[in-house]
């Protein structure tokens, strides 16, 4: 299921923190909705992203959707393996499916996020 | 658009797979059961099944029955006088204009069975019947009849192993009457993959018995419309309501092929004519591009300028990149020539190329 340790949005990306550090990823949920993934596109290192706004794209065979920041922060690094290999977001969309590390610019943005439970229960109605 | 969505004799068992189900032509079809990709590959390397009941059937039988249906489509029937035989062909108005594409099979004597697409189904049969004398028999069957493609390289020996010892395969664009487990079905050596294969027509009672036994076979994966689109854009398979439609002749649409020279006399010949002689203004034409997925609707550009729109574009599985077709002056549609997809924020250079975009397929080795 959902790890216990991140930070979840209702876009269905997720949060996961490391001191000040914020690595961002989607969630099962939405990667499974999704279905397999043929493109990511992100942004580059130094890009600022602002919570709420649109930072990026992924695309699978029937479907684009934006990809939605929840914090705000600038990016220290991207996942470069997914230009070769969109598909580990299936795969493996709590680990190597990551797709951008952020330094935080507030860390109270993550206060506003759903704890892995809060966000099963969204999912659950949702569907 | 209230209307309730109908439901093929296959539903149940889309279900059980746990297919993601989804409205398409006011059916509720699966789109998908694990995978796009995953079900595509299985169609190019083994063999892939597809729900296509909502499909229409229609029959029709008497004297006079050939010169009736060859005066409504562009195709010249006399290429399928041996009967058993099969021809893809359009049907158009007076202007030219696609009403619908339709494969007729010559299934007897003075009888005829043609496949159209679900989403026509009343309007081909309303310009069918309005344009058919009296003597003509004319029955919609479309609701008692199921169809099952089965495609992949691997498709005729399932087959083979299903239908009595004595069955011989139709040839390539035939059909013929078999018996598959205790089953009577037609068996049309046709499809929209590209790959080798035939659809089954059987009663509709029978589809639910016809698909469990195909699934019985390890090789064999249920394919969605989801895989099914990717398929036929791979070949160049042109889509009603996408690459054709009301507004469009058979020459811009790149069928010139279902119109022969040499035939008159059927409905919208002299337009059709006329086109041909002074050359199409558009044309639909095959795109690869760079990066990213082009999809309907989206803008084509060349010198800054929009020049046509996308109309099927999709992620190849087995090129491993974005495919499309879109109408375009015909002074830009020489393979080649290089243009631009607007993919959302950015523009992403394309190439005219000539469809099919995969060459090698169980089809292709077929006829080569």
């Amino acid at each position: 299921m959902n790890p216990k340790d991140l930070r979840y949005d209702k876009e269905h990306e997720w949060v996961k923190v490391d001191g000040e550090v914020a690595v961002l990823g989607i969630s099962d949920f939405a990667q499974d909705q999704l279905g397999e993934v043929v493109y990511v596109d992100l942004p580059a290192v130094g890009d600022e992203l602002v919570a709420g706004e649109s930072f990026g794209e992924i695309e699978s065979v029937k479907s684009v959707s934006e990809l939605f920041s929840p914090i705000s922060g600038e990016i220290v690094e991207v996942n470069e393996a997914l230009g070769d290999a969109p598909e580990t977001v299936n795969e493996d969309p709590y680990g190597d499916g990551w797709m951008v590390k952020v330094k935080m610019g507030d860390a109270s943005e993550l206060d506003a996020l759903m704890s892995a439970d809060e966000y099963e229960a969204f999912v659950a109605e949702e569907a | 658009m209230t209307e309730e969505l109908l439901r093929t004799p296959l539903y149940h068992e889309h279900l059980s797979l746990n297919a993601r189900v989804v409205p398409f032509a006011g059916w509720e079809m699966p789109v998908q059961y694990v995978g796009i990709i995953e079900e595509h590959k299985a169609v190019r390397s083994s063999v892939g099944i597809f729900d296509v009941c909502h499909m229409a059937e229609f029959r029709f039988f008497g004297f006079g029955v050939f010169e009736a249906l060859n005066a409504i489509v562009t195709n010249d029937l006399n290429k399928i006088a041996e009967i058993g035989s099969a021809l893809y062909t359009v049907m158009c108005d007076e202007d030219g204009g696609i009403i619908d594409d339709l494969i007729v099979y010559h299934t007897g004597d003075l009888e005829y069975l043609v496949i159209a697409n679900a989403a026509n189904r009343q309007t081909d049969w309303d310009w069918i019947t309005a344009h058919l004398p009296e003597a003509i028999e004319a029955v919609d069957e479309s609701d008692r009849t199921g169809l099952i493609a089965v495609q992949g390289p691997k498709a005729l020996e399932v087959i083979g192993s299903l239908a009595d010892e004595d069955f011989e395969v139709p040839a390539r664009f035939h059909i013929g009457e078999a018996r598959l487990g205790e089953i009577p079905v037609l068996l049309a050596r046709t499809g929209y993959t590209g790959e080798d294969g035939v659809e089954i027509v059987c009663h509709a009672d029978h589809a639910v018995a016809v698909w469990r036994l195909l699934l019985s076979f390890a090789e064999v994966t249920p394919c969605g419309l989801g895989a099914r689109d990717t398929l036929r854009l791979e070949m160049g398979y042109p889509l009603y309501g996408s690459d054709m439609d009301r507004g469009v002749d058979p020459i811009s649409a790149g069928l010139g092929w279902v119109v022969p020279k040499a035939k008159t006399g059927f409905i919208g010949a002299e337009a059709i004519a006329r086109v041909r002689e002074a050359g199409p203004s558009r044309k639909l034409v095959g795109l690869t591009v760079s990066e990213g997925v082009p999809r309907h609707e989206y803008p084509v550009l060349h010198d800054g300028t929009e020049v046509g729109k996308v109309a099927s574009g999709t992620y190849s599985p087995t090129l491993g990149h974005g495919v499309a077709t879109a109408y375009v002056p015909a002074e830009l549609s020489a393979p080649g020539t290089e243009l631009v997809v607007a993919i959302r924020r950015k523009h992403v250079a394309a190439t005219v190329v000539r469809p099919p975009f995969v060459k090698e397929t169980s089809l292709s080795a077929l006829s080569s």
